[in-house]
């Protein structure tokens, strides 16, 4: 990793990346022009984070955003798109290193990931790096197949039962 | 609420939907079978099993192939797809959010600016 650490990359029109890692982790990348304290400072205090965490492209608006951010604290962000019933997405942090690390648990069912981001600073720029770790295989398979927090219970044993079938005749073709 | 962005879900709800489809696809996970075969084993007509393989197809849950005057039907690689799109959603979901980041970012830094300044006067 830091064999060209001298070369900034030139920023790419996507410059997000998002990778299965393994079985049970997913993650996210991306570079922000700002030192880490002041990115840190944007994860970690409601009032900022309102203002990104939902962006207008999901067609959802945040209707109410709750963050304790300390080791031990909750949050609680409610998102709605008018017509069904909000999502809640809820949990707590479990770690919280100023400008450099932040952990929470995400509780919405007892699949839930537990999230940790990283802020590195190179030259006045951040790499920030999100991981999610699921509890399993499962776990995250479900997620995918559409069982993420908030999907109505309907929707989401149909996506699961659409996941076994699937499973399922993978396996009986080997 | 990657979810609620993507509708590539919607087409395989659908095609789950139907008893009779989620039969086709058990059986074709026992065995690749011809529309024919397929239509006899659920006692419908050939027209009838061709409207619910074509639901099946479209949402890529089967795929199927004519060989000569035979149309031989198949489960469809629809696992490792939406893997990758379900992937491609959770990374715009981020990519959108951080461009909103981007611009806090850019503000924070000009806060800051703005602030030494005062202070230093």
């Amino acid at each position: 990793m830091d064999a060209k650490r001298e070369s900034e990359p030139t920023p790419k029109n996507d410059r997000t990346t998002a990778e299965r890692k393994s079985e049970r982790e997913l993650v996210v990348t991306r570079t922000f022009n700002g030192p880490a304290r002041i990115v840190f400072e944007a994860w970690t205090t409601p009032e900022l984070l309102k203002r990104w965490w939902v962006p207008k492209s999901t067609g959802l608006s945040l209707l109410s955003c709750e963050a304790d951010v300390r080791v031990g604290g909750r949050y609680r962000f409610e998102l709605g798109n008018g017509a069904s019933e909000p999502m809640v997405f809820l949990g707590k942090y479990i770690e919280v290193t100023p400008h450099s690390r932040l952990v929470w648990t995400n509780e919405e069912s007892d699949d839930g990931a537990v999230t940790t981001v990283t802020f590195e600073e190179r030259g006045g720029k951040t790499l920030l790096v999100l991981h999610e770790l699921y509890p399993s295989k499962e776990a995250l398979d479900g997620a995918m197949a559409g069982m993420g927090g908030g999907m109505e219970t309907g929707m989401a044993e149909t996506f699961a039962q659409l996941d076994d079938l699937l499973v399922t005749l993978g396996a009986s073709r080997r | 609420m990657v979810q609620y962005m993507q509708t590539g879900f919607d087409a395989s709800f659908a095609a789950l939907s139907d008893a009779t489809r989620r039969g086709v696809l058990e059986q074709l996970g026992r065995a690749d079978a011809s529309i024919t075969d397929l239509a006899e084993k659920f006692h419908m007509t050939l027209t009838g099993m061709k409207k619910h393989v074509g639901v099946l197809e479209r949402a890529g849950l089967v795929a199927t192939e004519k060989v000569g005057r035979v149309r031989t039907c198949k489960l469809g690689r629809r696992r490792l797809e939406e893997e990758a799109a379900w992937i491609e959603g959770y990374r715009q979901l981020w990519d959108a959010r951080f461009d909103e980041l981007d611009k806090v970012v850019e503000e924070l830094k000009r806060k800051e600016k703005v602030d030494g300044r005062k202070k230093r006067e």
